[in-house]
């Protein structure tokens, strides 16, 4: 096990030191205070303000606390923001893949559609933005679980109804269940919340690798899976570009 | 090797583009580049012409190597561009005479309204259409020759050429000095103020009123068909298309039919109806103009309403007003209240434009009460952009034959979805969004492989469309009536607040 973290412990000491006061500090008293090098300060800063934990004040420089920290226990991502970020990417998906496209992120233990791309075949087809899917039940949700986004306590409470034979209706199965998801990197859902349905979805993250939403495709079960019932690995490239190209533009550095 | 794509430049406001569609029209890969804003004095908007070439030199190889493929594969290539931008460039030597002045620059005010007075108005809506206005570049040319010693006689001389930038663009495509092709599209040519928009030609009477010499001018082609071929960037490549972009995005959206319409949601707004071959006269406000020609078929004729202040509403609610930290966060805040609450945001920044065009509006905001919070004004803020839309919508109505059944949308505030439902709610028809955003780009790309053989004809472009989603009218019509009724009365408030000088 490694020690603490040094550049951590002093980024801690800083938001100490910026939320002691009612002042905004310059970036010398910031490092004269904790007897640190300028250098090393304005690096942490910066990383801070990156992360929008601390806010410098565009006339003077200074910095204080930045209004992200007084929200940390709700999501950092408007979901309206997350729409307007993954718009091209989910058109794009939709028409390579030729399946809707949903994205999801979680609402008191159930699943918020707040993007839907039609299935590009000018079919009859209604936009479900707004509806609530099973976290359960569904692949959007297995990720938001697996990953973290969503408590799997809030999924309980919302109970594992068994809307088929197929769900996974006990918390034993579903926690195997998430426990690949997080192995292979997405998640898929095949007749377990409808018959002859079929969905794979796949992580979309922020900052610091943190999971935002979710990003899947959904259609008639023959559609999304093979013969032997498992999800198309075409999709599956498909679906993974896409969520990997929407965390690219939303900061995510690895994905 | 077997031509795999069509190349679309995209030369913006603020950006190049080039973007390659494959034979359904999807995008392939972008390469995009921005370009500096001069702003030299208030209300002129500068660009350079020679940063704009060299932009659009080094984009052709990013986008054709992201996409893996080799100039032998493209099969033409298409351009769409900012209107009325006008640039003067010296005929011998390929260098521009000055920066191009672009569309949003104002410089030319007062020269408006002296053609308001003489001849007035109707000496221009009959020849081409247009009431004089400060984007078209026929006053930008007058305003050059009276503002720079010498260059009108240079022109006369024959040493100056004319452009928009696609000219500028195909000009230097296709040899610049070394016999770089002098040519224009019909579309852009009828945002000159100097092509008759019935013949298609430059109007002697109009070139006279402007005293701008014919030797200056392109040659006026259609919007689709083989110009001739790159020698530089893209050498032996066919350009096939060039398209002013509101009409590049109609044709992008595949608005083929009389009666088709297509708004593009930006910080303004443009709404284009196809109004077939005909020449339809606006009664209400609206500008006739020129959606596309597609070889030596007839010309194609739209009406157009553009919409001054849409995103940038939002823009100024979050910049000015500061109360959300993103655009997209206007949604999040008008959903936080059930309705407006009474309150209505007229946003006339600088006059109410189309169908009302009064210059002595400014913006208000009625129905203020204790009862309302940032959620009303949200609200009011997006149905401001959903109201103004209607009423462009009304004018179209009234002038055409057809009436409008569904209106295909693109641009950034496509995805607010409050928005779009409001829309279909107040134009009490369905709104459509396409499965590619990018319309513009892909209307130049449309035409240039019509040209080219690329695609057989327009059913199969037609083909190539998909909805991406759709926005069903739901809104009770006697709440829609008299919603409607307060806007309007909103409007009215709005009237008359600037005075000219001296007034009391």
């Amino acid at each position: 096990m490694a020690g603490p973290v040094q550049s951590i412990e002093r980024a801690a000491a800083i938001l100490r030191l910026l939320a002691g006061g009612p002042r905004r500090l310059g970036l010398g008293e910031v490092a004269a205070s904790l007897g640190l090098a300028k250098g090393t300060t304005h690096g942490i800063l910066r990383t801070l303000q990156h992360v929008d934990f601390v806010e410098q004040d565009a006339a003077t420089g200074k910095y204080q606390l930045g209004a992200a920290l007084l929200h940390l226990g709700t999501s950092y991502l408007d979901v309206n923001e997350l729409r307007s970020r993954s718009i091209n990417w989910a058109d794009a998906l939709a028409a390579r893949s030729g399946e809707a496209v949903r994205l999801g992120t979680p609402l008191e233990g159930r699943v918020l559609v707040v993007h839907h791309v039609f299935r590009p075949d000018d079919t009859l087809q209604t936009l479900d933005v707004g509806s609530l899917l099973p976290l359960h039940a569904s692949s959007l949700g297995k990720v938001l679980l697996a990953f973290g986004t969503a408590p799997m306590e809030s999924a309980l409470e919302s109970g594992l109804d068994a809307y088929t034979r197929h769900t996974l209706a006990t918390p034993e199965e579903l926690g195997r269940a998430l426990a690949e998801v997080r192995d292979v990197g997405w998640a898929a859902e095949v007749q377990e919340m409808s018959m002859g349905e079929a969905a794979v979805a796949a992580p979309i993250r922020g900052h610091g690798g943190l999971v935002v939403g979710a990003i899947g495709l959904s259609g008639p079960v023959e559609r999304i899976c093979h013969g032997q019932g498992r999800p198309r690995p075409n999709l599956i490239t498909l679906l993974r570009e896409a969520a990997r190209a929407i965390s690219r533009d939303l900061g995510a550095a690895r994905w | 090797m077997v031509a795999r794509y069509v190349l679309s430049i995209d030369q913006g406001t603020n950006s190049t583009r080039c973007i390659l569609f494959d034979h359904h029209g999807r995008m392939v890969s972008v390469a995009q580049r921005v370009h500096q804003q001069h702003f030299p004095r208030p209300g002129w908007v500068e660009h350079d012409a020679v940063e704009i070439w060299r932009n659009l030199q080094r984009l052709v190889p990013v986008a054709l190597s992201d996409a893996g493929a080799g100039a032998d594969e493209v099969a033409a290539v298409g351009i769409a561009n900012q209107r009325e931008t006008t640039v003067l460039w010296d005929r011998r030597t390929g260098v521009p005479l000055d920066r191009a002045i672009v569309w949003q620059d104002t410089r030319t005010a007062s020269l408006v309204d002296d053609l308001r007075q003489r001849p007035g108005e109707e000496f221009f809506l009959e020849r081409c259409s247009l009431p004089p206005s400060t984007y078209f570049s026929a006053l930008r040319i007058r305003w050059l020759f009276d503002h720079v010693s010498g260059l009108e006689q240079r022109a006369k001389d024959g040493e100056v050429l004319f452009g928009t930038m696609e000219s500028w663009l195909i000009w230097n495509l296709t040899g610049g000095v070394n016999g770089g092709l002098h040519i224009t599209d019909a579309t852009n040519a009828s945002r000159t103020m100097l092509m008759n928009i019935r013949t298609l030609t430059w109007d002697e009477e109009l070139l006279a009123f402007f005293g701008v010499p014919r030797t200056m001018l392109p040659e006026i082609r259609s919007s689709a068909e083989r110009y001739g071929e790159a020698r530089s960037v893209l050498p032996g490549v066919g350009i096939t298309a060039a398209l002013g972009d509101q009409q590049a995005a109609l044709f992008g959206q595949t608005c083929f039919s009389p009666g088709e319409a297509k708004c593009t949601y930006g910080t303004g707004s443009f709404l284009l109806l196809n109004t077939g071959t005909d020449v339809v006269r606006s009664r209400h406000g609206l500008l006739t103009t020129v959606a596309y020609q597609i070889g030596d078929r007839p010309p194609v004729y739209a009406l157009e309403g553009s919409i001054a202040v849409t995103g940038s509403l939002v823009q100024w609610f979050r910049d000015r007003l500061g109360l959300i930290s993103s655009a997209p966060e206007i949604e999040t805040l008008a959903l936080t209240v059930e309705d407006n609450g009474g309150c209505y945001i007229v946003p006339a920044f600088s006059g109410l434009f189309a169908p009302r065009w009064r210059s002595d509006a400014r913006g208000v905001i009625v129905g203020l009460t204790s009862y309302i919070t940032k959620g009303h004004l949200a609200r009011a803020v997006l149905e401001a952009t959903g109201w103004q839309t209607r009423e462009v919508v009304d004018a179209m109505n009234a002038d055409s034959s057809v009436a409008l059944k569904q209106l295909k949308v693109d641009g950034g505030m496509t995805a607010d979805n409050l928005l779009m439902q409001f829309v279909a709610d107040v134009l009490d028809v369905p709104v459509v969004r396409p499965m590619v955003a990018e319309t513009v780009s892909l209307g130049a790309a449309y035409a240039a492989g019509l040209a080219a053989g690329y695609w057989p004809d327009l059913e199969v472009l037609r083909r190539n469309w998909h909805r991406a989603a759709q926005w069903m009218p739901d809104m009770d019509p006697g709440r829609r009536e008299a919603e409607y009724d307060n806007w309007q009365r909103a409007v009215e408030r709005s009237l008359g607040w600037m005075r000219p000088p001296g007034s009391p």
